[in-house]
Formats: C-alpha cells, structure tokens, sequence
C-alpha cells in the first residue's frame, strides 16, 4: 500500500490507462499544457501529446457532446469537468446524448465516456461555484454515478470507469483532492455498484457519500467515546444505481439510520435512501431514519453563512443524540 | 455523377418520395405513432451527397428526418419501416422510433431529436476516426435552424481548431419548424456563417441532384483528403409540415407552388428523358414498381412483425454484465 493524495491517485489511474490503450484520450479545460485544476492530470501532457490529452475551448456542452460522439466508435475520454457548476451546460450532451443512445439505439450503440467533475461548498467560493449536483445525475437511467471518498476509491473507481462500456459520471470534491489515503500498489479495479462498510456499529448505520462519509466517520468517533453509541458508517460510492442489498442489510442490524449529504435535501440522495429502507426493511426500524442535509439555498459568500448553509459532522453528531433522546 | 448512375439515382429518389408517402398514409391509419417528419421535396440533398460519399463506410449522423439517410447508408428499409411501426424487428428494435433511426452496422450513427444536438456528436466521431487513421469520413446532415444553436458555434470552432474530418450539411429549407429564417436568423446565407471559423464552405441548388453530387465531390474530397472540415449548404424545400402536426399554415401556397415546380425527381427525370436514357413510360413502369415493393414487402413486413416484449422493456438502459461493475479486487478482465 503506498499513501497518497486523491489528486496523485487519479492522476495515476489516467496513467495507466493511457498507457495501456491509445484509444483513451483525456479532455478538458486547463487540464494539459496548464497541468489540470486540481493536478488530476499533471504532467500527461508532456507524456501523451497535444493530441491525447485535449486542452478544450470553453465550450462545455460542445467538447462533451465531442468525447460522447468519439466515444460512439471505441474512442475511451475520460472529459474533466472543472466545477460540476459547469456541467449544467453540458447537461444536454450527458442526459440526451450519452445516457439515452444505447437504449434509443435498441443496444447498437453505446457511449463509454467517463465524465469526471468536482463539486461541494470550498472556501467561499459563491452561489455559481458551490452546487452540488450529484442528485441531477443520479436520477438519469442510462448513466451511472459513482463518487470516490478517499484516495484509494478515487484510483480504483476511475481504473473501472473507463473499461466499463456505460457512462459514467464521477462526482469529486473540491476540498478532498490533498487528502491522503492508502492505494493499493498494483493495479486495482473498484466495483462501479455497491456499497462499503467504512465503519462497523450495532447501534445506527450513518449514510454517507463523497466527504459526507467523513463527517459520519468523525460523528462516530464522538458518539462512540462520548455518548457510548457505536455507530456504522456505509459509504455509498454508487450513487446510481443505490445498493439497495447493503442499505437494507445494515438497518436490519442496526434498525436506525441517519443520512448525511451537502447537498439539499429535496429530492435527494437522502430522500431516496429514505425510500428505499421503506421498501425494504420499514419493519426493521426502531426510529424514523432522518437526514442531515444542506439548507435550501444558494450558496452564500460570507464565511460565516457558508458555514450554517451546509452541515457538517457536529449536525450528525447532533441528530444522532436527538434520535437517541440524548439531546 | 456517371451516366450509367444516373436511373439508379432516379429510381433512389422516387423510392424515397413513395416510402415517406406511405409514412404518412401509416401515420393517418394510427399505425405510426408519435412524432414524424418527412423528406418529400428534399430527396437530393442526401442522395445527391451519398452518391459522393462511400455509404456504408462514412459515418452519418442527422437530426430527426432521419429515415432516407439511413436508407442511403444502407439500412433495409423493411427494418426502418419496422422502427416506425414500433415493432421488435425495427432498427432500433421498436425503442427508437421515427425520430433515432440507427444502424450501426452500415454506419449510419443515429437520428437525434434535439436540434443541434449531432454537431458535437459529428466532430467526435471525426476525432475518432483522425486517431485511429481511417479514410472514412464523419457527415453530418442538418437543418438550417440547427445553426442558431450553441453546439453550431462550439462545434466549428473544435473541428477547425483541431483540423477534423467532418463534413457539414446544411439542408436549408427555409423554416425552422414554423418560423420562416428570415424571421428567426441574422445572416440568412447560412455558409456565410463558417467563415467566421475559417472553414471553406459552398451554396448550392439542392433540388438538383446532379449539382448537389458535383458540389458533394469537392467538399468530400476536400475532408477525406485530411484538409479539415467542410460545410456544405444546400438550398431545398420540405412540402410537407415540419412534423404531421403542422398545417403549413405559416406560408403562402404561392410559395408552395413555385417549390413544387423545382421538384428534385421531375428535374432528374426530364433530364434523362430528354437525354434519351429512359422514357416516360419507363419512369411510369419503376414508379409502379416501387409502389409494389414498399406495399407488399416492406408495409407487409412492419405489419406482420412482433411487438418488442415488455419483460424486455429494461433492456438496453445499461451494458449486461459488465465485468467492471463488480470486478475481481485487482484483476482487470480486459
């Protein structure tokens, strides 16, 4: 195992796979000469050419549309997003295009792009630089939606992403790219479905993707020494399609559940993990599963706004004890 | 375009007329559904380019008049009037529709829906075929309205800056669904607008299949010899609404009239007879000819084909079976 940064284990993943396939080619803003955004693609260009690894105007809906329609005849671009706030543009491209032209094709045709982009509130960085936009993804059929929690996750999920013959949209976090984590040296291949248990517990399973995982991972450390509660922690690295078998699987252990994500809670990753516990194991639960979510508005620029629009792992800490009747 | 070739041609087009005729009877009877938008009046612009094209071996790609670019590439028009009719043995096995007619196999990439949506698609698979050193070609047939979309604009600027093999065809009609392009477009010659990219383009007559052939040549040419793109505008008229809910009610039967007297088929026709090549009852003879195909082997064939399954219904949304949805911990399987 070699520790390293989330951005050094994607940048690896590209790598390698380069290396292994000239029909993969990288597009993006500022992700060749300049080196990419958050260095995901650092130092490729140099090693692969001006013609694998594609500088693009601004012009997202365009050069995504562009990697979809190269993607049509075993062309494999992994395209770079450079804030999810962008990928709105391109949406047409992703949701028209990429996600439908299997099924509207009657399986003839398939799209095999990876789109990679980074979102979440950082450091005050304003309502058109803050969006989380994972629950618009995750509601698309066609198209699927993974979003790596650590460095490991990052690598792996990326390696898979772009052997696998769907699309597939990886949703990054703007303020996880420096985090380090444990990568496996060889070469590694992380499941595009399913679920991870990051933390066991008896008591309540706490839901979490992308850096909500983190905050869950903290509040269980708290309410364990604190409050004696021993709290599980399932990262949900698939957002689409949800592992229903895991959620269910662990409520039925721990019969309560709390999901945490930044974004707001309308008609999202929380609402429909809700959903699916009451579909599969309402009878399981001891309490009614609660979510911890952002507040429903704009991201705002004061700091001290920006803070109190998103939660973070004093919010489950909080809920948790409210569930528990400890607050 | 080679004598010889020229009754083929004829007979291509008067297919093409006599099939999206019955469309549109099918249509009437419920037994096509949905959306559908006809070639009539527009028969030489696809023709005309594919005669200069190599079909079957260029990629096409279009918007949602879709069914005679398909045919042109190749695709069995039992399988596309199948498609209409919704049923299992369509070209998109009843999932697509008159709107996404593919066929894959004869290169034939797809009818898309959103207007403007194939541009970026064109130049993709354009890129695609530069990497892998192909002497194929990307063609990309659209309409006039298309071109007030973004993706006009990001997609010419890619496929110049990045040199592509795509060629553009502007079929210009004239109306953008029901708004006439002088109402809705700044600069009304629409290869004017290229220029902007540093793209070579052309005008011409497209309802006469010969210019459109000689105008074709040049611009295929010019891309598969790696020059970069083209864009090719061709002047036509659709007689029929822009989909079967338009009455036309937006333009005068005056206008209609003097289309209807630039008719693709009758221009090509007078010109061989007068040639000698054929006569008029030759013409009468494929015209009957044709009729009897499309009625009893390919209505015949959507008629009796089966329906799609709906246990089959979630079929095609995403790959079966992929290996690297749950992968074997370090082992890649490809």
């Amino acid at each position: 195992m070699a520790i390293m940064m989330y951005w050094e284990a994607l940048q690896r993943a590209h790598d390698e796979e380069l290396a292994r396939d000239p029909l993969v080619i990288v597009m993006g803003e500022d992700i060749g000469v300049a080196g990419g955004t958050y260095k995901a693609t650092k130092g490729l260009y140099d090693k692969y050419g001006p013609e694998r690894i594609m500088d693009t105007p601004i012009s997202e809906n365009g050069f995504t549309g562009l990697g979809i329609g190269a993607s049509f005849i075993g062309v494999r671009p992994i395209i770079e997003l450079m804030s999810v706030n962008f990928a709105w543009l391109a949406m047409d491209q992703i949701f028209n295009s990429a996600a439908k032209v299997r099924y509207m094709s009657g399986g003839q045709l398939t799209a095999p792009v990876v789109i990679r982009s980074p979102g979440g509130t950082a450091h005050q960085l304003g309502a058109q630089h803050s969006a989380r936009m994972e629950k618009v993804f995750m509601g698309i059929a066609g198209l699927r939606v993974v979003t790596p929690s650590n460095a490991r996750q990052a690598y792996g999920l990326l390696k898979s992403a772009v052997r696998c013959d769907d699309p597939v949209f990886i949703y990054e976090h703007e303020l996880m790219y420096n985090m380090k984590g444990e990568v496996p040296d060889g070469e590694y291949f992380h499941p595009l479905e399913g679920s991870e248990v990051a933390r066991t517990g008896r008591d309540i399973t706490l839901f979490g993707y992308n850096i909500s995982v983190h905050w869950c991972l903290q509040a269980a450390e708290i309410l364990a020494a604190q409050h004696g509660i021993d709290c599980e922690v399932v990262d949900l690295f698939s957002l689409s399609p949800l592992d229903r078998a895991g959620i269910k699987a662990s409520v039925s252990k721990t019969h309560r559940a709390l999901i945490a994500e930044e974004a707001e809670a309308a008609v999202g990753v929380g609402s429909e993990v809700m959903a699916i516990i009451n579909e599969e194991c309402f009878f399981e639960l001891d309490a009614a599963p609660v979510r911890v979510s952002a507040k429903n508005v704009p991201i705002p620029y004061n700091h001290t706004l920006e803070k109190a629009a998103v939660p973070s792992s004093k919010d489950v800490v909080h809920a948790v004890l409210k569930m528990f009747g400890k607050s | 375009m080679k004598p010889a070739d020229k009754k083929r041609v004829l007979r291509e087009m008067l297919f093409a007329r006599r099939f999206e005729e019955r469309c549109y009877e099918a249509y009437v009877e419920r037994k096509i559904g949905g959306f559908l938008h006809l070639y009539p009046g527009q028969e030489a612009c696809a023709q005309g380019v594919m005669e200069a094209a190599r079909p079957g071996h260029d990629y096409v790609i279009t918007g949602y008049r879709d069914h005679i670019h398909a045919i042109k590439c190749g695709a069995d028009p039992k399988a596309v009037m199948a498609e209409l009719y919704g049923k299992e043995t369509g070209s998109s096995k009843g999932r697509g529709g008159s709107m996404h007619i593919f066929d894959v196999a004869h290169h034939m990439m797809g009818g898309y829906a959103l207007v403007g949506g194939p541009f970026p698609l064109a130049a993709g698979i354009a890129k695609g075929l530069k990497m892998k050193g192909s002497d194929a070609i990307s063609i990309c047939f659209l309409g006039d309205a298309a071109n007030n979309q973004g993706t006009f604009h990001e997609t010419m600027n890619m496929a110049k800056l990045w040199n592509l093999p795509v060629l553009f065809v502007c079929e210009n009609n004239l109306y953008g669904i029901g708004t006439r392009i002088d109402r809705s477009t700044a600069v009304i010659e629409q290869y004017k607008r290229v220029s902007g990219y540093g793209i070579p383009s052309a005008q011409v007559d497209g309802q006469d299949v010969d210019i459109v052939y000689d105008a074709a040549k040049i611009a295929v040419d010019h891309v598969r010899s790696g020059k970069g793109p083209y864009f090719l505008e061709l002047m036509t008229y659709r007689y029929r609404g822009h989909s079967m809910s338009d009455s036309n009610a937006y333009r005068g039967k005056d206008e209609e009239r003097m289309w209807s007297k630039r008719d693709p088929i009758i221009i090509l026709r007078d010109r061989l007879i007068e040639a000698g090549a054929i006569t008029l009852d030759d013409y009468k003879a494929m015209d009957t000819e044709i009729l009897d195909q499309i009625e009893n082997d390919i209505i015949k064939f959507a008629e009796e084909s089966p329906e799609p399954v709906v246990a089959e219904l979630e079929k095609y949304v995403l790959a079966d079976n992929d290996p690297y949805v749950r992968p074997q911990i370090n082992r890649g399987a490809r």
